[in-house]
């Protein structure tokens, strides 16, 4: 810093080391737990030192859970929800920033809301919608009486419904919904310079090809930074798949596995708790995002950061 | 018929009138300067033509055909912009052909005519870089090939040289001549910056507040400014007005006391007539005492230019600039005496600030 | 103010529509039809539900166990917020002083941010076990003295010490941010007015800090309502005897274990509006305090 402050830098190295022993501490137990046997780990105080065992915890763990399907499951969910975020978030910004028509402050707030409310409140709804994704319009025909109309008119009923539980569609799609990514971009975009805009008019470039040309190629840090913040959020989600996904077998998520993993009287039967395999079970869920994460840490805290703000 | 033509054209924001019936013709191969302090209309007006502000009134008319509804593209302009507008992510070359890209030109042709117009800027080195990693100067010469490349019926240019720096502007206004000479193409250049505008223009447009003050060759401009605004604005050092009226006797009485008899004046002495009297630094010498119509001053201070030096002294309370050649120290308070050079005044009236011309 | 626009054409509405088309289909409708069955009750023979007016509103407020849900609630949101933003900014201040090794520190302190609730749940179910976590030993010296799965305010301790964990890193991010965007010359100007490193931070850094302070307060304080799901799952389920039973959790099990969705629906209403409530309450009297540069 400007001056030379001894204690006040031994006290800082002292503090943040407290510090990180603290918020580390919880997984470094974790970890060590699942590096032991299940004596080891059920006998009291606790083990601060690792075992050998990570490797056959791992590997039970991930026969017990059928993680390898799942870990698919979760990779293909995850990359949905980035692609359509990122896409849906770039093409909405766009519109919303380079023209202008009336109400477009309206249509604004309209995808501003939906931040105030996150998934988890309303869930209850969110599960009807999905399935069948297709009941608001079928409500919409029934209401204004256009689905009467035509069953007078030509006796075809109609009938919408497309089931989204148990699909990766009823996965993603709800995920998506949310306006997270477009704020992201309309904030990077407003940052465009008029000019850059005015030269593409004046070289002959419609919006379309503007986007393509210019805009795209100018976002690419923040794509990166939306990509990996949703990448983790979708990795990561638990409450949605656990009531949208009942065929486990074929659908199932990660992270949604580890509440089998809880030792508890239903899944030992009564017997020793199998805390190392709850604990190996836990690590390998976490281990993705926080490749990602540690990896990504410039664009993910930069997307954070413009994200929320 | 003029190549561009702009009739009774007006700009409205919101409630606020910016512009109201400017009239102006622009003839083919012309290269016109619109010369107006900040705010004055001009980039405004600039825009109007390019079509990237819309007409609340009048209309514009380029090669006969009115141009009002037409997208930009359409109306065969291409401007400079004063911040270079170039693409970041796309190099000079690309950059440069990006309108024949939007145009559907084949590749191979592209190539060519890329590699031409690089050529006639001197950047046939820097194809390959980004505009980051170019000079301010280099810059400017991307975006003026980008306009180049296009082979319009208008070159606009706004502000292009404001953000180079002293030297540089002088070598890119050399430049901009040259290539006009080359290619002769219609040009409007808008600028707040005199030299810029009395070196290249052919014809030159003096606005303020959203009005022409006057239209006309420099020189012209210059010797014969129609209003005191445009005596103002043009020449460095500004000119030297005085302000005053006509006295019974018809002498010209201004500041505090001074009086002035000058032949000039002879055709328009009516009494009480509230006038502007200018006079420019370098039509105000220093001279004797006994000279015919010498005017005793007192030096205020003296501004060293290195070929000569400007006196700034005091007659009757007014401020007046005098350019000089003599040598030897003039300190404040030295009384001195000035000459006005013969038909050097010009009038203008203190009422609407025209010119009152003296014969 | 931005003047450089495309016309409008049907491209811009074409752009926009998925959007409009997804957050109708998954958030507006949903939320509609949450008020629906909030003021309905399905027939339970099917065919259709009634009109109960407030019915469910009354049943739902006047349930002891849902107001004793409301307060873990709070107790929590409140708990963990405190917790996890005072620990976030004492770390973000003194890792700003960049000192060696602080890079190092940035990362250690950042990643826990992309572990899943259920798995932080999960962690620290084992962490606070009684018979094998670290506090095991308090058992062996005295039976029974540390058991969350019984004692009720230590349920709630775990609930809030694993809820306040996740949390520090997202805060910490933000504070770190915060203050490394605060222009160096500030800091010099200070020092040299004669400001050693404490003062400036109680005099510059900090109220510098409160735009990222009221931010991160809205922020967390509802997160701590709606991320606390799997959290209180994995590590409580909502035990003992629902003394964790937190508003979003209760939901999700009258919803879905108990299928009582009308109970559920008026539940999910009241706590969008707490949300908001909440929001709106902090936007209007606690930003008033609010220093933005």
């Amino acid at each position: 810093m400007i001056e030379r402050t001894p204690i006040l830098n031994i006290s800082t190295h002292v503090i943040l080391a407290v510090g990180l022993l603290l918020i580390l501490f919880p997984i470094w137990i974790a970890f060590v737990a699942a590096t032991h046997d299940l004596t080891a780990v059920n006998t009291a105080p606790v083990e601060l030192w690792p075992g050998d065992q990570l490797w056959a915890n791992l590997t039970a763990a991930w026969e017990l859970s059928d993680f390898g399907p799942k870990f698919i499951n979760t990779l293909i969910v995850a990359v949905g929800v980035v692609i359509g975020k990122v896409t849906l978030a770039c093409i909405t910004a766009f519109s919303l920033v380079f023209f202008n028509y009336r109400g477009r402050m309206l249509v604004f707030w309209i995808i501003f809301i939906t931040l105030m409310l996150p998934l988890e409140v309303r869930i209850v709804p969110t599960y009807a919608v999905a399935a069948n994704a297709l009941s608001p319009f079928q409500v919409i025909l029934d209401v204004t009486g256009i689905s009467w109309l035509v069953a007078t008119l030509s006796g075809i009923q109609i009938s919408l419904e497309w089931n989204l539980l148990n699909s990766y569609t009823g996965l993603i799609l709800p995920l998506v919904a949310t306006a997270t990514g477009t704020f992201l971009y309309r904030q990077f975009f407003l940052t465009i310079p008029d000019e850059l805009v005015e030269a593409a008019q004046m070289d002959g470039a419609g919006p379309l090809r503007f986007l393509w040309d210019t805009l795209i190629p100018l976002s690419k840090t923040n794509i990166a930074a939306l990509a990996t913040i949703m990448f983790v959020y979708a990795w990561n989600q638990y409450l949605w798949p656990l009531l949208v996904i009942t065929d486990r077998a074929n659908y199932g998520m990660v992270v949604v596995q580890l509440s089998d993993l809880v030792p508890d009287a239903l899944t030992t039967g009564g017997g020793t708790p199998t805390w190392h395999y709850a604990m190996a079970g836990t690590l390998a869920v976490m281990l993705p995002p926080i490749i990602i994460v540690i990896f990504m840490q410039r664009w993910f805290v930069r997307g954070l950061i413009n994200t929320d703000k | 018929m003029a190549e561009i033509e702009i009739r009774k054209v007006g700009k409205t924001y919101g409630k606020t009138p910016v512009m109201q019936g400017v009239d102006l013709a622009i003839e083919k191969g012309e290269f016109v300067v619109i010369l107006g302090p900040s705010g004055c209309g001009k980039s405004t007006l600039l825009r109007m033509i390019a079509g990237l502000e819309a007409i609340t009134s009048g209309e514009i008319a380029i090669a006969g055909k009115v141009v009002n509804e037409l997208e930009p593209r359409e109306r065969g302009c291409a401007m400079v912009f004063q911040n270079y507008a170039l693409y970041p992510h796309m190099t000079v070359g690309e950059n440069i052909g990006y309108a024949l890209k939007v145009a559907g030109v084949p590749r191979a042709e592209r190539a060519e005519r890329v590699a031409a117009t690089a050529r006639t800027v001197g950047l046939s080195d820097f194809l390959d870089r980004k505009p980051g990693q170019l000079s301010g100067g280099q810059r400017q010469r991307v975006a003026m090939a980008r306009a180049i490349i296009r082979q319009p019926r208008v070159f606009l240019f706004d502000e292009p040289l404001s953000n180079l720096d002293a030297k540089l502007r002088v070598a890119m206004r050399s430049e901009i001549r040259k290539l006009h000479k080359q290619f002769g193409v219609t040009s409007i250049f808008v600028t707040h910056d005199q030299t810029e505008a009395m070196t290249l223009a052919d014809k030159l447009i003096i606005m303020n507040a959203g009005v022409i003050e006057q239209v006309g060759r420099p020189v012209d401009v210059y010797n014969h400014p129609a209003s005191r605004f445009v005596a103002d604005f043009i020449g460095s050092p500004a000119m030297n007005l005085l302000e005053g009226e006509f006295d019974a006797e018809g002498h010209f009485v201004f500041g505090q006391g001074g009086r002035m008899q000058v032949a000039q004046l002879n055709g328009m002495r009516k009494p009480g007539l509230k006038v502007v009297v200018g006079v420019r630094p370098e039509s105000v010498r220093r001279t004797h005492a006994n000279t015919a119509g010498a005017i005793p001053a007192t030096v205020d201070f003296v501004e060293e230019l290195g070929a000569n030096r400007l006196i700034h002294a005091e007659i009757h309370g007014s401020r007046i600039v005098a350019l000089d050649t003599s040598i030897g120290d003039l300190p404040t308070g030295t009384p001195v005496h000035l000459a006005l050079a013969d038909n050097a005044l010009h009038v203008f009236s203190m009422e609407d600030g025209k010119r009152i011309d003296t014969h | 103010m931005r003047r450089a626009y495309f016309k409008f054409s049907w491209v811009a509405a074409a752009l926009l529509a998925p959007q409009l088309l997804i957050i109708f289909v998954f958030f507006y409708w949903p939320s509609a039809q949450a008020l629906y069955w909030a003021f309905t009750l399905e027939q339970p023979w099917g065919g259709g539900n009634t009109w109960v007016g407030f019915d469910n509103f009354a049943k739902t407020l006047s349930d002891p166990y849902y107001w004793s849900s409301v307060q873990v609630s709070i107790v929590y949101a409140l708990a963990t917020t405190a917790l996890a933003m005072v620990m976030a900014m004492t770390l973000a201040v003194f890792v700003d002083r960049q000192l060696a090794g602080y890079k190092a520190y940035r990362v250690a302190l950042i990643w826990p941010y992309a572990i899943a609730a259920p798995a932080v749940g999960l962690a620290f179910r084992f962490v606070f076990n009684p018979n094998a976590g670290i506090l095991s030993y308090l058992n062996v010296v005295m039976p029974g003295l540390w058991d969350p799965t019984q004692i009720a305010w230590q349920s709630v301790f775990t609930i809030v010490i694993a809820g306040a964990w996740k949390h520090v890193a997202y805060s910490f991010i933000f504070f770190l941010a915060a203050l490394q965007s605060i222009p160096r010359s500030l800091i010099e100007a200070a020092a040299i007015d004669g400001a050693r490193p404490l003062r400036r931070m109680f005099d510059l850094q900090l109220p510098l800090l409160t735009p990222t302070i009221f931010f991160l307060l809205v922020i967390n304080i509802t997160d701590s309502f709606t991320d606390s799901f799997g959290i209180v799952d994995t590590l409580t389920g909502g035990g003992p005897f629902r003394a964790t039973d937190l508003m979003v959790y209760k939901i999700y099990s009258d919803g879905f274990r108990g299928f009582d969705y009308s109970g559920a629906a008026a539940q999910s209403i009241v706590l969008m509006l707490l949300v908001m409530a909440l929001t709106f309450v902090q936007f209007r009297y606690v930003e008033k305090r609010v220093h933005y540069t």
